[in-house]
């Protein structure tokens, strides 16, 4: 391997892992900080997949159309989505145990799946790159690396800065967290605990719905597609400790990293070498990189 | 125990119901097939093309009616013996014909080749099925992986290019398919330098590509299929390669996602033994019939069910109905020339088709014929023995 494909692979992990980061940040509030084990995630980043497969031509027929607002109208809906799942269902899953929280949420997988279906067919979709963003960049002799994948290295990166703020320098993320570590005496305090996880965990369901918007042009959006990133996501969370923001991009860049050259170097072994990490990484520290609190 | 026992025998008791009820004479077809989950649109159209033959015919096969047991085989291996076994001991099937998953085909021939029922696969292309585990009660009227991988091997080695690199999920369709090609493309002169593999079904290919940015071949051959078959064939493309470096492939990389893959896939060259334009009277007869039917276009699935149909049609005819005479059954199907919409073919020893590989590329939202890439290509059948 010469430099410059050194460099370009280097490239290539870097922009995995901010991928991966931007589809398990969704998870991260919600099994990270809120304590659910949400199998749905996967059908939450799905249905963001579909959402800017769908909304696009109801978007331009109402709004004049274009990428961007399509992004914001489905960022909306997720936001209503999750807080009415939350009041619905999750808000009766905290104090539960684990088995029935897996059983719920796996649940919800085969629900969501189904309506996917019945709505929007079982077949698979391209969506459009924007036009704005639909370059590419000349790198090497023969390659060229596609604007677009830049700018989601970018929302990943932006995504990545604003919850770490929100989290650890505002108000808001200092109940959040308190939350986490013990509800009820968030709730004496006066604090209302319960919209403030409904909204923790609509931000939630937000995050992985634009993960699965903004991905959709380059991974086209097909039945299944959520299952596919449900394992690889909580990979994500547990490498990088439970609860930490810091911790699952960092976990996120190093998949990236390990995925990109295993593929290239070791391939017999490519599919487990992810998962041999986490193995180690969890022999060495077993809450994690950065368990929170 | 006990219950066991009574069990057992509440289910014997069904199934003698069920056959008693049944007004003799009618050969009951089992179809096995995906109705949910990813293949369920493939499912659908093998089913609607074998129905329409039957219809063809007066719903009648051989001067038997023809009746269907239906069965949603979800696509999953785990469940494909218990629910092949259903088939022909609840349902009592005559004949089994399933399915598109190849790990539920391959559950469904060892059952099969066990209970001696007469199996007809109509899409699932694992070369197992007509390799060690070929049987004289085991037919296949789609493909197997090695055939397109083959034809396109030639087609390659023809065309002038002598270093390919290939790239596949790690599973055994795509194994099957990359080893077809480079047995051909190798014979032919031409050298196969890299064996890429993605791990089944991760769909992150960057890194691969700069892989094949760096090594330079004059051509990529690849099988993928559905979703990945999408990403793949736009990665392709987004990361400039397609401009510099051809890209070529199974059938499967451009069909039934066209739509998807928009101008990406426009002039990608793919080996399969079908088009969307044969433009033969057969064929368009053909088409013309299915879209009455059905209100939708037909595509492989539907001519693979469809030609299963006919299989089953010419076994039946020359036992004049009776099933139970499996020798003469496959006598005649291997000495019979299908009249496929495909194009006619006939069958290997081995009971997999004998089949012209069509060259096609990709025009718009079609995959148009630009010519034969293998006249008569017969499937080795490695390992069977019959």
């Amino acid at each position: 391997m010469d430099f410059t494909i050194f460099l370009i692979q280097l490239l290539n992990s870097l922009q995995y892992g901010l991928l991966l980061f931007l589809v398990a940040s969704g998870l991260t509030l919600i099994f990270g900080i809120m304590g659910v084990i949400n199998l749905a995630h996967g059908s939450f980043y799905m249905i963001g997949g579909y959402m800017a497969f769908a909304l696009a031509p109801i978007v331009a027929a109402t709004f004049g159309g274009g990428f961007f607002s399509t992004l914001c109208v489905g960022l909306v809906l997720a936001v209503v989505l999750g807080y009415v799942l939350e009041w619905a269902f999750y808000s009766y899953l905290y104090e539960r145990e684990h088995l029935q929280q897996v059983l719920m949420t796996y649940g919800l997988i085969l629900v969501f799946e189904e309506l996917r279906s019945l709505l929007v067919g079982d077949d698979v979709h391209g969506v459009k790159v924007p036009d704005l963003l639909a370059g590419s960049l000349p790198l090497g002799e023969v390659m060229t690396y596609p604007v677009y994948r830049l700018f989601i290295s970018a929302v990943c990166v932006a995504l990545a800065l604003g919850m770490y703020f929100v989290f650890s320098r505002t108000r808001l993320g200092m109940m959040i967290r308190a939350g986490s570590t013990n509800r009820e005496m968030v709730q004496s305090l006066g604090i209302d605990i319960k919209f403030l996880y409904r909204v923790v965990f609509a931000a939630g369901v937000a995050i992985a719905v634009l993960a699965g918007m903004v991905a959709a042009p380059v991974s086209s959006v097909y039945p299944g597609m959520g299952n596919q990133v449900l394992i690889i996501c909580f990979v994500v969370v547990v490498i990088g400790g439970i609860g930490s923001i810091r911790g699952a991009l960092v976990a996120a860049l190093l998949i990236g990293l390990v995925d990109t050259f295993g593929k290239v170097l070791l391939p017999d072994a490519a599919g487990v070498l992810v998962y041999v990490l986490m193995a180690l990484i969890l022999l060495w520290k077993p809450d994690g990189l950065f368990k929170a609190g | 125990m006990k219950k066991t026992y009574i069990g057992m025998f509440a289910a014997t008791a069904l199934a003698s119901t069920v056959t008693f009820a049944q007004a003799p004479g009618k050969v009951k077809v089992g179809l096995m097939l995906p109705a949910t989950g990813t293949y369920a649109a493939l499912g659908t159209a093998i089913e609607n093309g074998f129905r329409l033959y039957v219809d063809e015919q007066g719903g009648k096969l051989g001067g038997r009616e023809i009746e269907f047991v239906k069965l949603d085989d979800e696509s999953d291996p785990s469940k494909a013996t218990d629910n092949a076994k259903k088939l022909i001991k609840r349902d009592n099937v005559d004949v089994l014909v399933g399915t598109v998953h190849s790990g539920v085909a391959m559950a469904m021939a060892k059952v099969a080749k066990d209970t001696g029922t007469l199996l007809i696969v109509p899409n699932a292309g694992a070369d197992a099925v007509t390799g060690p585990m070929c049987a004289q009660n085991i037919f296949r009227s789609s493909f197997s992986n090695w055939q397109p991988g083959f034809a396109m091997g030639e087609a390659a080695a023809k065309k002038g290019y002598k270093k390919a690199v290939t790239i596949t999920w790690k599973y055994a369709a795509g194994q099957e398919s990359i080893n077809g090609f480079k047995e051909a493309f190798e014979k032919n002169g031409g050298k196969v330098t890299d064996d890429l593999q993605v791990p089944f079904p991760n769909v992150e290919f960057q890194a691969l590509l700069t892989q094949i940015a760096a090594s330079k071949p004059d051509v990529v051959y690849t099988f993928f299929a559905g979703g990945g078959a999408v990403k793949f064939v736009k990665d392709y493309a987004s990361s400039g390669l397609k401009a510099t470096i051809p890209l070529v492939g199974a059938g499967f990389l451009t069909d039934g996602t066209l739509d998807a893959q928009g101008a990406d896939a426009e002039g990608i060259q793919t080996t399969l033994h079908y088009a969307d334009s044969l433009g033969t009277p057969r064929d368009n007869a053909f088409r013309l019939a299915y879209a009455k039917a059905f209100k939708s276009q037909p595509d492989v699935y539907a001519v693979q069910g469809y030609d299963a149909a006919q299989m089953l049609g010419i076994g039946l005819t020359a036992v004049n109905g009776d099933v139970s005479k499996k020798a003469e059954f496959a006598a005649a199907l291997e000495k019979a020339k299908i009249d496929s919409p495909r194009g006619a073919f006939t069958l290997s020893k081995a009971h997999n088709p004998i089949q012209d590989i069509y060259l096609r590329q990709v025009s718009g939202k079609e995959n148009k014929v630009v010519g034969i890439a293998s006249k008569a290509l017969a499937d080795p059948a490695r390992g069977c023995r019959m």
